[in-house]
């Protein structure tokens, strides 16, 4: 069934009508994820601070894949990057952690220009290929120096400091991750409603025509590239403050996968969407942990039965 | 000096010759169109002069700026925008963001100052949102601002796309076959909407067509295509006499 009446989002900033069927349930699972580490024990905290780590790489991803309409495969490495650059950065040279965050962001831009910039002219397969490949590379590069501790890795990050008070415990990630979080998805939503948002959306569903009015489409598929890194380098950078190791082996493909699987599985494009199914694929495991061996075979059946009765998302874009 | 100045353009893809030395220009605040058998080479001209196809030779200005062979969204900016012979919309967004499209040449804000949501970003976003409305206002399609621009019908797709270009702030607008699939009815009502560009907004209008009656309507000149070669180019009346294009139109007794 077509849906014709469609909202045109509204401007950045501007009053807009309350749509409560989206702000109530948002409110109360705000006031959950306030109240979770009061009354949850440390198991449940952990799952959910890493559910909160994948609402942040599921958003960033969604700008490249959900609004821009290119298949990366190798996101993973941008979340990489952040973490190693801090891990260094603190651990082999002194620094602040905090001090680290606009260096890996700066980091993330690099690595997102070279990979970008020569492929993104090209039709989005390619980039699916190339970025694939760059997945990979990053992550072979990071087992083969000396600097990133090779395949055993990074080890004695330090933890940050704010105010003088230092994140330690479980629950102080937790919080880190929300704030995190709540300020991803606060950045999405600005940003998708703006003049790059709208651009993003015109390049998406019709390359030529996009280039035809004005839009210069490398640019723009540029700059959600990169915007997607450097939300994922800063996801790295706590990452590793949290973990205080990193190894190869956190950013495999199969990372990429998952995040991947977090954007497509909630509905790209949509910020409630994808926060779902960030959530899903980080709980998905742990519901399923009863399943013993069968895990994986229980998991691909959820996973297939949620693409066949909801192929565009378990919470879908009404554009789609 | 003419708005836009065409000079020995040839175009080719491999061995084969699709524009010859194409030589016409337009005046500023004129209606002109282009015609010609089918395969004449007339949308492939306009690929060219959009930028959508990189000439082999020859040159295309824009109010004295050349414009050959830059990419699309830059001669966008310079001033001309066009529609598609096959209607081209960002169907699933909305009729108002659509036309919101064009004025995306024409304002600067970028992804910082919306996080920080600056107040000159408001204000810009207001103002495309202000003039988006005001051109679908200008083709009569404002009540349907806020649906799906697939959803509407023909007719007022093929407004959506005039609005949309028209919100680029043109000095010339392509219109590629923009009566193509409508109704007489429909037909009339285009061309008094082609009438009106000009002499509403002061844009030039250069079209492709192939319903004679409409063009021999509408235009002041009409630039006659065959085989990648222009064969006439004059006021309708002249054209209409002059025995290449009907040859080429009805061919020759043997």
């Amino acid at each position: 069934m077509m849906i014709d009446e469609v909202r045109t989002m509204p401007a950045a900033g501007q009053p807009q009508l309350m749509r409560w069927s989206v702000v109530l349930p948002g409110l109360a699972a705000l006031a959950l994820a306030l109240v979770l580490p009061q009354f949850a024990n440390a198991y449940v905290t952990e799952v959910a601070t890493t559910a909160l780590l994948y609402v942040v790489l599921c958003l960033g991803l969604n700008i490249v894949v959900g609004y821009a309409g290119l298949l990366d495969l190798g996101y993973a490495a941008f979340f990489a990057v952040g973490a190693y650059t801090s891990g260094i950065l603190t651990a082999e040279f002194g620094f602040n952690f905090w001090l680290t965050i606009p260096v890996a962001m700066a980091a993330a831009c690099v690595a997102g220009i070279i990979i970008g910039a020569p492929t993104l002219r090209l039709r989005s397969d390619y980039l699916a290929i190339v970025t694939l490949g760059f997945g990979e590379i990053v992550r072979i590069i990071a087992r083969n120096l000396d600097i990133t501790g090779g395949a055993s890795g990074l080890i004695g990050i330090e933890r940050p400091e704010i105010f003088g008070f230092r994140l330690m415990q479980v629950q102080h990630f937790y919080y880190a991750f929300l704030v995190l979080a709540l300020l991803t998805a606060f950045v999405c939503l600005s940003v998708e409603r703006s003049r790059m948002g709208r651009a993003w959306f015109y390049v998406r569903y019709d390359e030529d025509a996009a280039a035809g009015i004005g839009i210069n489409r490398v640019t723009a598929k540029l700059q959600a590239y990169m915007m997607g890194a450097v939300i994922a380098s800063v996801a790295g950078c706590l990452y590793a403050a949290k973990m205080t190791a990193i190894s190869p082996e956190s950013f495999t493909f199969n990372q990429s996968l998952l995040i991947l699987l977090g954007v497509v599985l909630g509905g790209m494009g949509r910020i409630p969407g994808v926060v779902l199914g960030a959530i899903l694929v980080a709980l998905l495991p742990e519901v399923l942990r009863g399943a013993g061996t069968y895990r994986p075979l229980v998991t691909a059946v959820a996973l297939l039965a949620i693409m066949l009765f909801r192929p565009n998302g378990l919470w879908p874009d009404k554009r789609v | 000096m003419a708005l836009l100045e065409v000079r020995d353009l040839r175009l080719s893809f491999g061995g084969l010759k699709v524009l010859h030395d194409i030589s016409f220009s337009v005046e500023k605040g004129a209606i002109n169109s282009l015609i010609g058998p089918n395969g004449a080479g007339k949308t492939s001209l306009f690929n060219c002069l959009t930028g959508f196809y990189k000439p082999k030779g020859g040159s295309i200005s824009l109010s004295g700026r050349p414009i050959t062979g830059l990419p699309p969204h830059r001669i966008t900016a310079l001033g001309l925008a066009r529609t598609f012979q096959n209607i081209r919309l960002f169907k699933e967004m909305s009729v108002l963001e659509n036309a919101m499209s064009g004025q995306h040449c024409r304002s600067r804000h970028g992804i910082v100052s919306a996080i920080l949501h600056l107040p000159a970003q408001r204000r810009e976003e207001e103002a495309i949102r202000a003039i988006g409305m005001r051109w679908l206002g200008f083709v009569g399609i404002e009540q349907h601002a806020h649906r799906r621009a697939g959803g509407l019908s023909y007719g007022d797709q093929r407004r959506l796309e005039l609005a949309r270009a028209l919100a680029s702030a043109p000095e010339l607008i392509l219109l590629d076959e923009p009566a193509a699939g409508l109704n007489e009815r429909e037909k009339l009502d285009l061309i008094h909407l082609i009438r009106r560009i000009r002499d509403e907004t002061g844009v030039t209008v250069l079209l492709i067509e192939h319903d004679m009656g409409l063009v021999m309507q509408v235009s002041e000149k009409i630039v006659v295509f065959d085989y990648g070669q222009k064969i006439a180019d004059g006021a309708p009346e002249a054209v209409r006499a002059d025995p290449r294009v009907i040859e080429a139109y009805l061919g020759t007794e043997d």
